[in-house]
């Protein structure tokens, strides 16, 4: 963070000595060349290990190499068979699915409840509400993930309820059912992000003045006249943080993959992650690997910038 | 500013060149250092103290209850032997050793020693890459030539490029047999007034009866997708038969869209349309089904015998172990071979420390101590006699049978390096409906020839 201040800083005082016909005075060089000595560290430590590795994996997915012994140069293959390999193909659908569980729902259910909770904001116990949802982003994944697996089990809290109230029927080994698993770890991920949407949407209403909201209510609007007046507008920045968040997180998605399903049944729950942690260490495929991690990349940075165009121009404060 | 931007552009050339000067992979001298190892066979030597302090690292998967054991104490007696050898143990399970196991091969501070799964997908690719020492000189010295069966040692061996499985080069040799068979709940045969089956067609006929009396006939959970194999596997060896299979999964002839592997993706639709597989197995992990048969839920459970210690403590002397036979014959074939090879790495300089600890570890004395832990050592000392009616019995006896008759076939992962990824998936879609058997065979095919074009 501070090190890029100083990149800033230190661009902005560079620019307008470059730009002027005029020979730039000493004293500007020499701050000029300060403010890369300051950048130095981090820049070495972004070069070493990610810019590095990075480089590494764009350099290798136009190879067919098994990891150990003599690449073939494959060009442009590992690339074409992404659009053309329908496992591949497949499994950034179902991330497309995944953005749907992990940050749409979680985003309206979380719009829903900040309507609600910041309506009544002296509501008592909302410290150990707010805690007890934000709790799943607290609990390593893996555990997150061990714990669903037992909810989901053919002997499962789901199934016990199902059977229950008499739905026998509809019981099932929701992990392990080729219609159902990708829904069920998608709704682990809604779990997971209502309690991160929420924290950052209440935290956004916070910063609105009180007195807007006495306002509107003198003057007769109900819950979602509020809503879409005042706390809606004022927290759009907000929104669109949650929205990144939790777009990269479903893109990223691979602990609750592996942990649950390992991609199965079939391929129905794949995704470009484990795809491409599959293929480097498992079948060997470190080109095809690499060409999956790298498009991964470029995907999410495309939908996170078309993501941040909705920001606000201006700071809504 | 101009400048400055110019530096940057050079130095992410110079990266981008330093990247691209050679190809990943290429140009490193481990392929061609440990060919020039293998030529040069300096005077080889059993003693073990000669070598001063030294400190072994050995890379295992001896995980579960029963072979940890018998592992660590073999470790232990090799320590008080040569009190000059430190063992360094890195013990992971089976999955994760196959994960890590090639870039801890390919790191400069290789271990010494470690467990390499034979096959196309590990041991073929870490020959081709140089990463293990051929030990033919070894196998001599110690005599591991003559104390194993021809069988075995074929499984552990491949030639000196990697492209062939089963070639003249020996890579390891393994310390415990495995058999993949059936285990049955004796109690429940006996109550259903079922005859042991013998065939696969009379274990079909067995998974009928207990259907028809309300009893789950064949528990099974593939969450983790490796227990598809297994199960695929004892069938198709009943319905391809031993020479039809290694013929198969060493890509010597034949195709997966063959009748005989038709056949048993057939018979397993046939089962899951039936009922006779509990609904959902791709949602029950292996260990909940274990533990579902071990508790008297259903008749039979398909697994391999690495499960002798842990069935056997649970269920005493009501379980029972068979392997099947194909139809009209009464010699069994079954999935299986030998545990993991015990490899030397091609960077280690203590080859002869190394190949003591192996022959430590795999001779008759410690098949002694893994019998002792519950475990099927990979040759079963003549004088041994399990207790009577005991699943150890049963586990030995089936292994002795098929070991005499030829009846192992290779796990059918061995075919190419990506079969694991498309049999485990393909067996998932299989029991699921979602594949026809033509479907599935056609899948298995597939990859088998995208593998044979790039040989």
């Amino acid at each position: 963070m501070v090190a890029s201040a100083a990149l800033v800083d230190g661009a902005a005082a560079v620019a307008p000595g470059g730009s002027v016909a005029s020979a730039p005075t000493r004293g500007t060089r020499r701050r000029d060349w300060k403010g890369y000595l300051y950048v130095l560290p981090a820049f070495v430590v972004f070069a070493v290990f990610l810019g590095m590795p990075l480089l590494q994996t764009v350099w290798y997915s136009f190879w067919n190499w098994n990891g150990f012994g003599t690449a073939t140069w494959a060009g442009l293959d590992n690339y074409t068979e992404i659009v053309s390999d329908p496992s591949i193909l497949r499994s950034f659908g179902h991330s497309g699915v995944l953005i749907v569980f992990y940050s749409f729902v979680p985003v309206a259910v979380a719009l829903m409840l900040t309507a609600i909770l910041s309506r009544s904001p002296r509501l008592r116990g909302l410290g150990l509400f707010r805690t007890l949802l934000f709790l799943p982003q607290v609990i390593a994944s893996v555990v997150v993930a061990t714990s669903w697996i037992a909810i989901y089990s053919p002997d499962g809290l789901i199934n016990q309820g199902l059977r229950a109230v008499g739905l026998e029927g509809v019981t099932r080994a929701w992990l392990g059912d080729f219609d159902t698993a990708l829904p069920a770890i998608g709704l682990v991920g809604t779990w997971l992000g209502i309690g991160l949407c929420l924290v950052l949407f209440l935290s956004g209403v916070a910063t609105i003045d009180g007195e807007l909201f006495e306002a509107v209510r003198l003057d007769g609007a109900g819950l979602w006249r509020e809503f879409f007046a005042i706390t809606l507008p004022a927290i759009r920045g907000h929104i669109v943080i949650a929205l990144t968040l939790t777009i990269v997180a479903a893109l990223k998605t691979f602990d609750l993959v592996y942990v649950t399903t390992r991609g199965g049944p079939g391929s129905a729950t794949t995704v470009p992650a484990f795809e491409a942690y599959n293929r480097a260490f498992n079948t060997r495929e470190v080109g095809s690997a690499s060409a999956i991690a790298v498009t991964l990349t470029v995907v999410i940075l495309l939908i996170t910038l078309a993501v941040s165009r909705l920001q606000p121009k201006e700071d809504p404060r | 500013m101009r400048r400055s931007t110019l530096t940057g552009a050079a130095t992410l050339a110079a990266l981008v060149l330093t990247l691209t000067a050679c190809a990943p992979g290429g140009g490193s001298a481990t392929s061609s250092e440990a060919g020039s190892a293998t030529a040069s066979s300096a005077a080889l030597s059993t003693d073990v103290a000669a070598a001063g302090d030294i400190t072994l690292t050995v890379w295992d998967q001896n995980t579960d209850p029963g072979i940890n054991d018998a592992q660590e104490a073999l470790n232990t007696a090799f320590q008080e032997k040569y009190p000059n050898v430190k063992i360094e143990r890195v013990s992971r399970s089976f999955a994760d050793l196959k994960t890590t196991l090639g870039l801890a091969l390919d790191a400069p501070d290789a271990p010494d020693v470690v467990q390499a799964n034979q096959g196309y997908p590990d041991m073929g690719t870490f020959v081709e890459a140089g990463l293990l020492r051929p030990i033919g000189d070894y196998a001599t010295l110690y005599g591991w030539d003559t104390a194993f069966p021809a069988q075995q040692l074929s499984l552990n061996s491949f030639s000196a490029d990697g492209k062939t499985w089963q070639g003249d080069n020996l890579y390891g040799v393994s310390q415990t047999g495995e058999v993949v068979g059936v285990y049955y709940n004796k109690a429940k045969l006996a109550e259903l007034g079922i005859t042991k089956p013998v065939t696969i067609e009379d274990f079909g006929a067995a998974l009928q009866t207990a259907s028809a009396a309300g009893t789950l006939p064949l528990e099974f959970g593939n969450t983790e997708k490796s227990p598809g194999i297994h199960l695929f596997g004892i069938v198709q060896a009943a319905t391809l038969g031993a020479t039809g299979v290694n013929e198969l999964v060493s890509g010597k002839s034949g195709a997966w869209t063959d009748a005989g592997t038709v056949e048993a993706a057939d018979l397993l639709t046939q089962w899951t349309t039936a009922g006779y597989l509990p609904t959902g197995s791709s949602g029950i992990s292996r260990d909940a089904a274990r533990d579902n048969f071990a508790g008297g839920g259903s008749l039979f459970y398909v697994d391999g015998t690495w499960r002798l210690s842990q069935l056997g403590e649970a269920m005493g002397d009501n379980v029972g172990f068979l392997a099947l036979a194909p139809a009209g014959s009464t010699d069994p074939v079954t999935t299986g071979g030998v545990g993991l090879a015990w490899a030397i790495t091609g960077k280690t300089t203590k080859t002869d420390a190394a190949a003591a600890y192996i022959d430590f570890i795999t001779n008759p004395a410690a098949a002694a101590v893994l019998l002792e832990n519950g475990n099927l050592p990979a040759v079963v000392p003549a004088d041994y006699t399990p207790a009577a009616g005991s699943l150890e019995s049963d586990v030995i006896s089936t292994w002795n049978t098929v070991n005499e008759t030829n009846g192992l076939v290779p796990y059918l992962d061995y075919a190419t390096p990506t079969f694991y990824d498309t049999i485990t998936a393909a067996v998932q879609e299989l029991v699921a409906g979602q594949y026809t058997p033509q479907q599935f065979a056609d899948t298995l095919q597939a990859d088998a020839a995208k593998f044979a074009e790039s040989r």
